[in-house]
């Protein structure tokens, strides 16, 4: 039952908690809101910080998620800079270092990700950079001057990204990654080569199935010494050959934050274990976001989404079911990402080896992801809004798509739906 | 400060300030109006800051880029007169603005 007087604890100022606290108020949330968040900075987006941010054409206003006044407004207590330690159960509060107690009725978890570490000689030095807060963002645009050379270790979205922008911004860049192609755990194999025809352009050298030995340093003489020394020089790789940089870029994935759960013994599994209303395994707790384990109605199954779509319909889910609300219709799950001009726009969830269809045009590139009953399950774009927008509205309806149309790019996909 | 009225899929109304120079679509999100999810953040990605624009004021927006009339094409509620409202900005020729919410954003 809905108690919508109570006082609602937001764990995570980040995409998922700041949207979940302006929307419990939308929903007429009366109890109190406190929003408690690590990062000293007020709720912001993480987008731009491998992007628009980090070439410098978007400001830090542009980053904020909403005006600085709108939490005093909201009568949302936003508490910035503030860890939350371990959580009470049994005594509904969150603890904090000094041991002050923060006490709940309703908890919502939204902590997000922290980017993956290699274990690796070296990963300490100076100049071996991370991406996820603005402060990561603050260093790595320090590094990337004209003429440097930046190493990025990882062909995912991330690393990609700032890869485009910082050859774009005049830098040597090398991307680095293990598998056999860019992107191999998040875009199919056409989508991903079209993806690496646009950096090899760009001037971006690729080193594929390429494992990182260690990150070198260099001595105060310039000498190399691994996995030591005052600053990264290179990455040095599994065959011996050490790609020589001035900075270094890790990125190669992020792993749910899920202590705070873990030590108050709430289900985990690459993820807080949630269900489609946000609720973990205790009737007072919710989580939302990055850090979530959730369920996939399209897919008929679960899986950890990490974007801006996910957040923003999971903080939805979870504010609706503490307002009473009934609850929102269920999302085609998408992200987007930005690289030179190519817009990509991916609808759906790439589900393993199905059968695909490209559909390419000067300038315009697609891949439609079939399951076995010639259902849309996914569609991959580039530069391709109406395939991507006409892709989305497909996946969600569950409807069958002639591939004989489809083959053909100039019949729009909307127009290759058979009849129901 | 231009005012733009939002009004709610309901009928409920909201008159904002809305500085010059921010889209339709911040000033909505900046005061936590219903209706509008802005999940992209403005990047023309998402179209779901999608609203119905009062014809008298069809006229005066700037026009539709290629990248918004192919996501509305596709918006369940698309209309003649929708827009993408992070797409607007602010001018004082703007002012009294009015624009209504669809029912979903999805
Ligand atoms: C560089 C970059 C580019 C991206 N680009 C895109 C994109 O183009 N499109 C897209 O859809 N998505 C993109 N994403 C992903 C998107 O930003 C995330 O999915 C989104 O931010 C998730 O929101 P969240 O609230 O779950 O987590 P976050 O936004 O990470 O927020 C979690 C917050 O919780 C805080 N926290 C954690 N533990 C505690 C604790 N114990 N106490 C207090 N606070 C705590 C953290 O400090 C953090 O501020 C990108 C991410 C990055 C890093
Ligand atoms: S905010 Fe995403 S299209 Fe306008």
């Amino acid at each position: 039952m809905a108690d919508d007087a109570g006082r609602v604890l937001i764990v995570g100022a980040g995409q998922a908690g700041a949207t979940a606290a302006a929307l419990l108020r939308q929903y007429g949330w009366t109890g109190s809101i406190t929003l408690v968040g690590a990062e000293a900075a007020s709720p912001y987006q993480r987008p731009p910080l491998s992007k628009a941010w980090l070439a410098g054409t978007a400001t830090d206003a542009d980053l904020r998620l909403r005006a600085p006044g709108f939490y005093a407004e909201q009568r949302i207590d936003l508490r910035t800079g503030v860890r939350v330690e371990a959580i009470d159960r049994a005594g509904r509060a969150a603890i904090l270092a000094d041991g002050t107690r923060l006490p709940y009725d309703r908890l919502i978890l939204a902590t997000g990700c922290a980017p993956r570490r290699l274990a690796l000689p070296g990963m300490d030095l100076p100049g071996v950079l991370e991406l996820r807060t603005q402060d990561d963002a603050t260093r790595l645009r320090a590094a990337l001057s004209p003429g440097a050379r930046l190493a990025v270790i990882g062909g995912g979205y991330v690393g990609l990204e700032v890869a485009a922008t910082a050859v774009r911004l005049g830098l040597a860049v090398t991307v680095i990654e293990r598998e056999a192609r860019l992107l191999a755990r998040v875009a199919s194999p056409e989508l991903a080569a079209y993806i690496h025809a646009a950096h090899a352009a760009a001037g971006v050298a690729i080193r594929l199935s390429a494992d990182v030995a260690s990150l070198d340093g260099a001595g105060l003489d310039g000498a190399a010494l691994d996995g030591a020394g005052d600053r990264v020089a290179g990455v040095r790789l599994g065959d011996g050959t050490v790609v020589a940089c001035d900075a270094t870029l890790v990125g190669v994935g992020a792993v749910p934050c899920d202590a705070l759960a873990r030590g108050c013994d709430l289900a985990c599994d690459n993820g807080i274990v949630v269900d489609a209303a946000c609720r973990t395994d205790d009737p007072a707790i919710q989580a939302i976001g990055d850090c979530t384990r959730r369920p996939l109605p399209l897919y008929a199954t679960t899986g950890r989404l990490e974007s801006v779509p996910n957040a923003t319909e999971q903080a939805k889910q979870a504010a609706a079911a503490l307002c009473g609300r009934p609850p929102p219709p269920p999302e085609v799950p998408w992200f987007w990402s930005d690289q030179y001009d190519l817009r990509i726009q991916i609808a759906g969830l790439p589900v393993g080896a199905v059968p695909r269809i490209v559909r390419q045009t000067a300038g315009a590139f697609s891949v439609a992801h079939l399951d076995a009953g010639d259902r849309l399950v996914t569609i991959e774009t580039v530069n391709a809004v109406t395939d991507f927008a006409a892709g989305r509205m497909i996946i969600g309806r569950r409807r069958r798509l002639d591939p004989a149309r489809l083959a053909d790019p100039a019949c729009p996909l909307a127009q290759t739906m058979l009849p129901e | 400060m231009p005012k733009v009225t939002y009004i709610e899929h309901d009928g409920t109304p909201h008159a904002i300030d809305v500085p010059v120079g921010l889209s339709v679509m911040r000033g909505a999100v900046d005061n936590n109006v219903p209706g509008i999810d802005a999940d992209c953040g403005g990047e023309c990605a998402c179209a779901t800051c999608h609203v119905y624009v009062d014809e008298a004021w069809l006229a005066k927006l700037p026009p539709q880029g290629e990248q918004e009339t192919s996501m509305l094409g596709f918006a369940a509620t698309a209309q003649p007169n929708s827009r993408l409202s992070c797409q607007i900005e602010m001018t004082a020729a703007l002012d009294g603005l009015v624009v209504r919410m669809p029912e979903s954003q999805h």
